[in-house]
């Protein structure tokens, strides 16, 4: 259960973001959350949540998006969804193919109400 | 309303410091790498067999990372290089500022390789980059075969896995190929070797492996160095 000091880092970086702006408000903050980068999404908005409450922070949106994982063929560059975790390349039937997205932890954006 | 675009890892902080590390280790051709697992498929047994197969001279050195008491540091100790034990108090993973800290008393010109033992935890270590030049994953014969498409994050991002504790497989109702075929499915490329640290099988083609990387680390340092 990392989740919680997951939620730490993102309010650091709305609370650094915030500084940015004096006199603004930030209202949302979107989160890319691959699928694996092993952070439960739902675990997250609940840490989140329990630790904005009753702070000044309280009205920030987190908004959580999943990114799914996407394989490039390392024959044919082919880039396909992964699912079920065959990494075959439908195109020319490679194995070997490279995981190129869905390890995603990241901060996509933040809404600021000037 | 104003909308920032801002895309920068939610653990920026810990990828900094970790990147800082990685350029110290490759300044002076250290190897690190950090060892990651459930608790208790075999860390510690396979760092005992490991540290116990090193030249006297080995510039070896280990931080262990537990929640809480120094007895994975005790038991790895005997073999007379340093050893650290970072108790994280809780936390269920190590960070690079951890690695950082404990680092600050030992001069790492003097290492040729850096070992981490994680805490035992297939999930959270994952996330936080310490400066590896190598994740290794170990699962064991007394785990599920569907570990690696259950937790395929660590599976993924780790180069080698160490498939342990061979020596249960008579006993234990576990498929080896199962398993080893559940890790490639989530890492086509992963590296596998099999290894029991109580018969010590599979240990001579685990130390050749450390070997060859630790060449690699040092091969690298030279062609950064020679003079154009
Ligand atoms: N049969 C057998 N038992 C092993 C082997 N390796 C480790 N064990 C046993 O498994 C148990 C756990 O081993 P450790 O080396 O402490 O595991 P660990 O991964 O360091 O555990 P944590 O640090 O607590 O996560 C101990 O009782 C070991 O004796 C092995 O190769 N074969
Ligand atoms: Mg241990
Ligand atoms: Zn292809």
């Amino acid at each position: 259960m990392h989740e919680l000091g997951i939620a730490a880092s993102i309010l650091e970086s709305v609370q650094s973001e915030a500084l940015r702006h004096p006199g603004g408000r930030i209202t949302k903050v979107g989160v890319k959350i691959g699928e694996l980068c092993g952070v439960d999404r739902d675990a997250l908005q609940f840490g989140f949540e329990v630790l904005v409450k009753d702070t000044e922070w309280e009205p920030v949106v987190l908004d959580l998006e999943y990114i799914p994982r996407v394989q490039r063929c390392s024959k044919c560059a082919h880039q396909f969804r992964m699912t079920d975790f065959d990494p075959q390349c439908p195109q020319c039937g490679e194995f070997l193919t490279d995981c190129i997205g869905g390890e995603e932890l990241d901060i996509a954006y933040m809404e600021v109400d000037e | 309303m104003n909308r920032i675009e801002v895309e920068k890892k939610v653990l920026n902080e810990n990828q900094i410091l970790a990147e800082q590390l990685r350029e110290r280790y490759r300044q002076l051709g250290v190897l690190c790498i950090n060892l990651i697992s459930a608790p208790g498929s075999g860390k510690t047994a396979l760092l005992e067999r490991t540290l116990e197969r090193m030249d006297k001279g080995s510039r070896v050195a280990v931080l262990t990372g537990d929640l809480q008491t120094e007895n994975d540091a005790k038991r790895l100790a005997k073999f007379g290089f340093p050893v650290k034990q970072i108790t994280t108090g809780g936390t269920c993973h190590l960070d690079a500022k951890m690695i950082g800290k404990h680092l600050e008393d030992w001069k790492l010109e003097d290492l040729d390789l850096l070992i981490v033992e994680n805490v035992g935890n297939l999930v959270c270590p994952s996330s936080y980059d310490l400066g590896e030049d190598a994740k290794i994953v170990l699962l064991s014969t007394s785990e599920g075969e569907d570990k690696p498409l259950k937790y395929p994050s660590i599976f993924l991002k780790s180069e080698l896995m160490l498939l342990t504790k061979i020596d249960l497989l008579p006993y234990v109702p576990f498929n080896a190929d199962v398993a080893r075929e559940n890790a490639r499915r989530v890492h086509p490329q992963m590296e596998i070797i099999d290894v029991s640290s109580t018969t010590g099988e599979g240990l001579d083609r685990w130390m050749e492996w450390l070997r060859a990387r630790q060449e690699r680390a040092k091969a690298k340092l030279q062609t950064a160095t020679v003079p154009h």
